[in-house]
């Protein structure tokens, strides 16, 4: 589990096909104005210089999938008709190619809870699960941080191998690899690398502590648990943190951490699926009730689940691990400009815990 | 005293009777700003109304409405308070209009095309203005950059740069660039045959996350928690995520925003993943100029859609 490899951006292409020849691969591809994750095309090149727009999470988690479908059949008479129903497809294996380290620890906020965390394993999610076992991270070490970038506040870092099977990192001439898991060990068995030797380690070594050296100062977000929840009913804190959040999605979509889902059965005449797709909290769906109550019945009180499930919800039951990854594209990304740090940040100040 | 000096005093000033006043303060990016609610005095020295003066604060207002709130507007912002008053989903008393000479804003993905080999935009670490220039710092060094060439394309077509409606305007006001209109972005893609069209739309909507940030973005969007997207009883939408299920979206948007939408171009900025959906609105608000005679945010009254008229002048079919 510790294998090392040296790769030549001329061995890339290589190295792509064969791990191609053996797993679907994901890899970010330049569209328009965005990067995103794509199968890898024979002979195309990865968008490496630039970081991708969403996260890698619908390779596991797709935005919509049939957990079944079925057809009606029979008289439609009481007791004549039968449900015939079909399991989908079993998920095949892929690797997931580079990513960021902050994608790769993503995933960590996923497990808990599709393990069914908290359930004794009664509520096990076998559709994520099973492509989980099957799919391979190889991450890239980021070099510098965006001003919007924040995984190191988060007990990540640029460089961070966690939830990685490999990591890459640039040095001198080409790509540092490094396994850190059986499965990474199995992916660098690939006759387009080469031996690594110690001299690209130590300037791998390097490259990490330079990027980690680039990120911020780190404030203490250990009040954040309770700071968030002694502020649950400040109407005024939250309203001024929300006035200018549009209440859509995009933070929640491109989020590697956010994991709901919405439940719905799409028929149509005698056949139909049962589809699961993303949902967000920030939508005002999300809670509405069968009576028509909606307890979360503006963006304020959307906000305040989304930054309170992430800072203080999640990590209580969760060993204090945040359910955030800092990679900050909710950040970058909102039309509005909305920064979770900010409001991290404002709630300890607010409750005097600085 | 400054532009920017005399915002500030007409924000303080619009504080004794307003809620708040909506405008456009610090951001977390050097070139994005974020729409600023100001509630104190204190509040006002944030303000800012430049070429990151990016947001469409008009959005918010229908939020306000029974309250008397202040807004800063460009002059596209402007043309939405007004279709807003226009359709009777704001009261124009309830809105204290602050106008200012607007000479376009920055087009992020614009910047970043031209950043591209130095760094990303989240890396720029400041800005500054020379006359009709931005200077950006980056790790590498500085880029200096002509803000025409870096300003969003619907500055290059604005025909009113100055609110055409403001209770107070501060500055000196601009003299438009452009004449009419030439629809250019459409009569490129309209001059390729229907399958490349399809196969154009279906290209950029397999990206779409569904994440609705082009209609939550938009001010005259205003079905608000009511939308047929999210419905669920009746179910009018699909949850697949098929490509034709999500163009179906926009296109039932764009059919929503027919002869209503007034160009901020705010749904296209707001997408995350770049898909240029302001061209199907274009491709209507053109149609209802040429049927109706009318022009969104601009020409007063009922929009057309929303009325029937049994002499429209512009439909020539009856006197057939």
């Amino acid at each position: 589990m510790s294998k090392t490899k040296f790769l030549s951006p001329g061995a890339l292409p290589q190295w792509l096909s064969e791990l191609a020849a053996k797993a679907t691969v994901y890899a970010p591809r330049r569209e328009g104005r965005a990067v995103v994750y794509r199968p890898h095309i024979e002979g195309e090149a990865p968008e490496l210089a630039l970081r991708p727009t969403e996260s890698a999470k619908h390779v596991l988690f797709p935005r919509a999938e049939a957990l079944f479908s079925f057809t009606k059949q029979g008289e439609a008479e009481k007791s004549g008709r039968r449900l015939e129903v079909q399991e989908p497809a079993e998920p095949g294996p892929a690797v997931i190619f580079g990513a960021l380290s902050c994608d790769a620890r993503g995933f960590l906020s996923f497990d808990p809870v599709y393990e069914g965390s908290g359930t004794d394993g009664e509520a096990r999610d076998p559709y994520y699960l099973k492509r989980r076992e099957k799919t391979a991270l190889v991450v890239r070490a980021c070099k510098r941080p965006l001003s919007t970038c924040f995984c190191h506040w988060v007990s990540g870092g640029p460089a961070s191998g966690q939830g990685a099977d490999v990591l890459a990192t640039e040095i001198e001439g080409g790509f540092f690899l490094q396994a850190f898991t059986e499965r990474g060990d199995a992916l660098l068995d690939a006759p387009s690398l080469a031996e690594a030797t110690a001299e690209q380690r130590a300037e791998a070594d390097k490259a990490h502590c330079a990027a980690d050296k680039a990120m911020g100062e780190i404030p203490d977000l250990g009040p954040a648990q309770e700071s968030l929840l002694d502020l649950f009913d400040s109407a005024e804190f939250w309203r001024d943190r929300s006035a200018h959040c549009l209440s859509c999605g995009a933070c929640t979509y491109l989020c590697p951490t956010c994991y709901c889902f919405n439940i719905t059965d799409e028929s149509s005449g005698l056949a139909g699926v049962r589809l699961r797709s993303w949902d967000n909290c920030m939508s005002p769906q999300f809670t509405l009730e069968a009576s028509g109550h909606n307890p979360r019945p503006g963006k304020s009180a959307r906000l305040r689940n989304r930054v309170g499930h992430k800072f203080s919800y999640y990590p209580k039951i969760h060993g204090g691990r945040f359910s955030c990854c800092g990679c900050g594209r909710c950040i970058k990304s909102c039309p509005s400009s909305v920064d979770i740090r900010k409001i991290v940040l404002d709630a300890i100040k607010e409750v005097g815990h600085v | 005293m400054s532009m920017q000096d005399e915002l500030k005093s007409a924000v303080r000033a619009a504080l004794a009777d307003c809620d708040c006043v909506i405008g456009w303060g610090p951001g977390p990016e050097v070139l994005r700003r974020s729409p600023l609610f100001a509630r104190q005095e204190a509040d006002a020295d944030l303000f800012r109304a430049d070429f990151q003066a990016v947001n469409n604060p008009a959005l918010f207002l229908p939020e306000y409405k029974g309250r008397k709130v202040g807004v800063v507007v460009k002059g596209c912002d402007a043309r939405s308070v007004g279709q807003l008053v226009n359709e009777g989903l704001i009261r124009r008393e309830e809105v204290h209009v602050i106008g200012f000479p607007c000479d376009g804003v920055i087009d992020v993905g614009k910047v970043a095309a031209r950043l591209e080999g130095l760094c990303e935009p989240g890396e720029v670490t400041s800005l500054r203005e020379e006359a009709g220039a931005v200077v950006l710092t980056h790790p590498g060094g500085e880029l200096k950059l002509e803000k025409n060439d870096v300003r969003a394309d619907k500055c290059g077509r604005c025909r009113f740069p100055n609110a055409l409606d403001a209770d107070l305007f501060i500055g000196a006001p601009m003299e438009p660039s452009t004449g009419e209109d030439p629809y250019d972005d459409l009569k490129a893609l309209e001059s390729r045959p229907y399958e490349e069209r399809m196969a154009f739309w279906e290209r950029e909507m397999s990206r779409c996350i569904r994440c609705y940030a082009c209609r939550n973005a938009c001010p005259l969007c205003v079905c608000r928690d009511q939308c047929v997207a999210v419905s669920r009883d009746p179910h009018w939408l699909t949850q697949s995520d098929g490509v034709r299920d999500k163009l179906f979206f926009q296109i039932i948007h764009a059919s929503h925003l027919a002869g209503r939408c007034t160009g901020c171009g705010e749904c296209e900025r707001a997408c995350p993943v770049g898909i240029p959906v302001l061209l199907l609105k274009r491709a209507l608000s053109r149609r209802v100029e040429d049927l109706f005679a009318y022009r969104a945010g601009i020409d007063e009254g009922r929009p057309p859609l929303l009325t029937f008229s049994l002499d429209e002048p512009a439909i020539k079919e009856r006197h057939w």
